[in-house]
């Protein structure tokens, strides 16, 4: 009973912190809510459409306008200019009115009627992957199409459009866009993002909370209170203070993220909480055993915040898992955000079930009990010191 | 007035060498940030990338196929598997990336002129793999019936180019301006790694900045810069301004010294940019702290979420352009979006300086920002105290 009894203690003190604390709740509840909005607003158009290029047609046959139209046609690519020269179309492209150039040359017609490969060069600007990538795929596809008249007219007078196929593209392929039909931006890298921030958001709450116990107390890292000696009490209290909250905001990253923006969703939510469970922990027992670092309140937000992109980057999503050097693909393992962001990724996009995500799964129960027994180590010892055994920090 | 300057340069040393903690974040910090990208994106595009392969015909001409693409730069086949459902579990346990199917029979179809499927799957969840992999498997696919076509034409007496010629008569050739091997890590490098050095120089000047008032030093440093608030704030931050611009020549002498990345304008140029982006920044978080009214947390917090946000709105990753019209107005808001736009047009394509007047003007004008909230930090200094 007493037990049960230090455990509310504990956990009253926490909550009442951190409804008094704007800097707290700012990133265990605003953070959260507001800042997965905020990206899915940013990639919300998903890909890029009617990217403004600039034509130069030395050939200016009807053949070359035929392309021209075309590709002014697709989706992706708008011939916005028509340039007399090379100069000119890279000066439009410096004052930022287009990014990227085709060039026809003059012999294009030329060289068709005598048989040969005529080339027809794309100068994309860099400003923008993406730009790149849309502008050679539409001009690509509307060559494809191109050709196919084209030898329709020379080849295979008379013959069936079916015959000419098969000729000239004797295996057919087709292509499949798995779990991300569109390719698009937020559909890859919100999932990703939506599970950082509750790690980083814990990491900071309790890092803050932590800072601040240590300002009040002397430098002692937990208050000096009777119920306070109980590391198990302590560390029960803290977690049913952040576990249930960060559970809610977990679903509705699930639910009203996804839905709102609408974004592929092919999981069972039951996998998904099941999963839940150890990533939470596992961040909430890291953020408390980090927190023996924090001296200041305000530390943790210098320390933990600019990791962010970093831990991004390692975790596979952003880069390939398979491209990660060794080195860092171990340091990645000590941080729940590596296997909670490819375990989120696969059961939420690509439907995958529990059992699929086993490995990941696993390594966050690992942590979970590792970070646990240091957490418990680090509130142990803090339990046997007083506030003026450990470094001072409210120094002036 | 150079007295003046002098004391209070002598003083910030002073401080940070009892702050071992604080000289190590500014010294070792930036060259972690360093280290890391460089290191993760060391071999460039990714390489091998693992995918699987169902080759239900199994004849020479798949297994040709098969081969080719594995030797594929950026593809790499790890696993062959009976089934596409065998696949695609496979890929949601995360194990590849892509796979190619190749049912029974597309060899003997293919030469009798039945035109056979084969199909090729790749997983866009992980984007970038999955483009990178889509280009590899399409390639392969062309090639796999070009070799069949190719040996018809011949057989008609065709030349080698002549039979090119027919299967293909339009070519579209790229020409990248600037990056010219699509080194995807180019991209990123020179944009994350200065990228997540300004959220540290923004989150390290509001914290240095509130330190002054949590310790209840700055009445001290007041009357030292002659109870002048610009010039207290400005002689502080200048030692960090010092050191966060080696740290910038650092990263541009690694990048494009030793890690050869193009750059088409001298160095300085670039460096000079990025010396008055960091700049920027300083002024940025100086102008938030000011208009808290020194509240050092809630300067950082809205420091660090500005930050964060100014890698997505930079359009290093998603462009600008395709951005909601709010968001391309506010990405004017961000001195890496304008630190972004000098490096793509000055050091990747070569333009002129000329070219990027309007971002280096909208830096300039991050830099008179602190005039805005000077009055409150002159309240500031005068009569605002820490509040725990």
């Amino acid at each position: 009973m007493n037990f049960l009894r230090d455990i509310f203690k504990v956990w009253n003190f926490e909550f009442r912190n951190i409804l008094r604390d704007s800097g707290i709740i700012l990133f265990a509840l605003i953070v959260p809510l507001a800042y997965p909005l905020l990206y899915a607003f940013i990639y919300n158009n998903e890909t890029v459409h009617e990217v403004p290029v600039a034509v130069v047609d030395e050939a200016n046959s009807p053949l070359s306008r035929k392309f021209v139209r075309m590709l002014d046609a697709t989706a992706d690519v708008n011939v916005a200019f028509r340039a007399i020269s090379m100069d000119e179309a890279e000066a439009m492209n410096q004052q930022g009115l287009t990014y990227g150039t085709v060039h026809i040359p003059a012999d294009f017609d030329q060289l068709l009627d005598q048989g040969k490969q005529a080339t027809i060069g794309i100068y994309a600007d860099m400003a923008g992957m993406l730009y790149y990538k849309a502008l050679m795929l539409s001009a690509t596809n509307v060559s494809l199409e191109m050709n196919k008249e084209l030898k329709a007219g020379k080849f295979y007078v008379g013959g069936t459009d079916r015959q000419l196929d098969i000729a000239t593209q004797p295996v057919e392929y087709y292509e499949v866009t798995l779990f991300n039909p569109r390719s698009g931006f937020a559909a890859f890298l919100l999932p990703a993002v939506l599970m950082l921030i509750l790690q980083q958001t814990l990491m900071l709450s309790i890092g803050m909370t932590g800072g601040e116990t240590r300002e009040r107390y002397n430098g002692r890292a937990l208050p000096m209170r009777p119920e306070f000696d109980n590391t198990l009490a302590v560390l029960l209290g803290k977690v049913l203070v952040y576990f249930p909250l960060y559970m809610l905001e977990a679903l509705y990253m699930y639910y009203f993220v996804t839905d709102l923006f609408s974004l592929p969703m092919l999981g069972h939510v039951s996998d998904f909480v099941l999963f839940m469970i150890p990533y939470i922990l596992s961040c909430i027992f890291m953020a408390i055993t980090f927190s023996s670092f924090i001296f200041r309140r305000e530390d943790c937000i210098m320390l933990y915040v600019f990791m962010s992109l970093p831990l991004l980057f390692i975790s596979g999503i952003s880069w390939p898992g398979a491209s990660v050097p060794e080195f860092w693909k171990i340091v990645s393992y000590l941080f729940p955000s590596t296997f909670a962001l490819n375990g989120y990724v696969r059961i939420h996009s690509m439907g995958a079930n529990l059992s699929q995500v086993e490995p990941e799964f696993f390594g966050l129960w690992i942590q979970t009990i590792v970070y646990m027994i240091l957490a418990a180590i680090f509130y142990h010892r803090v339990s046997k010191t007083t506030g003026s055994a450990l470094p001072s920090v409210a120094n002036k | 007035m150079i007295k003046r300057a002098f004391d209070i340069w002598r003083r910030e040393l002073k401080l940070f060498s009892k702050r071992p903690m604080m000289l190590t974040l500014l010294f070792v910090a930036p060259i972690i940030l360093l280290v890391f990208f460089t290191s993760l994106m060391s071999e460039g595009l990714p390489k091998d990338l693992p995918i699987g392969v169902i080759d239900e015909d199994n004849t020479q001409v798949t297994r040709t196929v098969v081969r080719t693409l594995d030797a594929m730069e950026q593809t790499g086949i790890t696993q062959y598997y009976a089934s596409v459902s065998e696949a695609r579990d496979a890929m949601q346990r995360g194990e590849i990336y892509a796979f190619l199917h190749i049912p029974s029979g597309t060899t003997e179809q293919a030469l009798g002129q039945r035109q056979p499927k084969i199909a090729f799957y790749t997983n866009q969840s992980y984007l970038v793999a999955g483009s990178l992999l889509m280009r590899d498997l399409r390639t392969a696919s062309e090639l796999a019936g070009l070799g069949i076509s190719r040996q018809t034409f011949l057989a008609k007496g065709m030349t080698d180019e002549q039979a090119m010629a027919a299967i293909r008569p339009i070519v579209v050739e790229a020409h990248p301006v600037g990056n010219s091997v699509l080194d995807y890590s180019v991209y990123l490098s020179n944009i994350v790694v200065p990228g997540a050095l300004l959220i540290f120089v923004l989150l390290f000047t509001s914290y240095t900045l509130g330190l002054e008032w949590k310790y209840d030093k700055q009445k001290k440093l007041y009357q030292m810069a002659g109870e002048n608030s610009a010039y207290a704030v400005m002689l502080k931050l200048m030692p960090q301004t010092v050191v966060f611009s080696l740290m910038i020549l650092l990263y541009d002498v690694v990048f494009y010294r030793y890690l050869g990345f193009p750059l088409h304008c001298p160095l300085w140029e670039i460096w000079a940019a990025g010396v008055l982006t960091i700049m920027a920044a300083q002024a940025f978080a100086t102008f938030v702290f000011g208009l808290l009214q020194g509240s050092m947390r809630m300067a950082m917090s809205v420091c660090s979420l500005w930050g964060i946000v100014s890698i997505s709105l930079s359009g290093c990753s998603f462009p600008v352009m395709a951005m909601d019209p709010i968001l391309q107005a506010a990405s004017w808001l961000f001195p890496l979006r304008h630190y972004y736009l000098i490096y793509v047009n000055i050091a990747l394509h070569g333009w002129p300086i000329i070219s990027v007047w309007p971002s280096i003007v909208a830096l300039l004008c991050f830099m008179l920002l602190p005039i805005l909230s000077l009055p409150m930090i002159s309240h500031a200094f005068r009569h605002a105290v820490y509040k725990p």
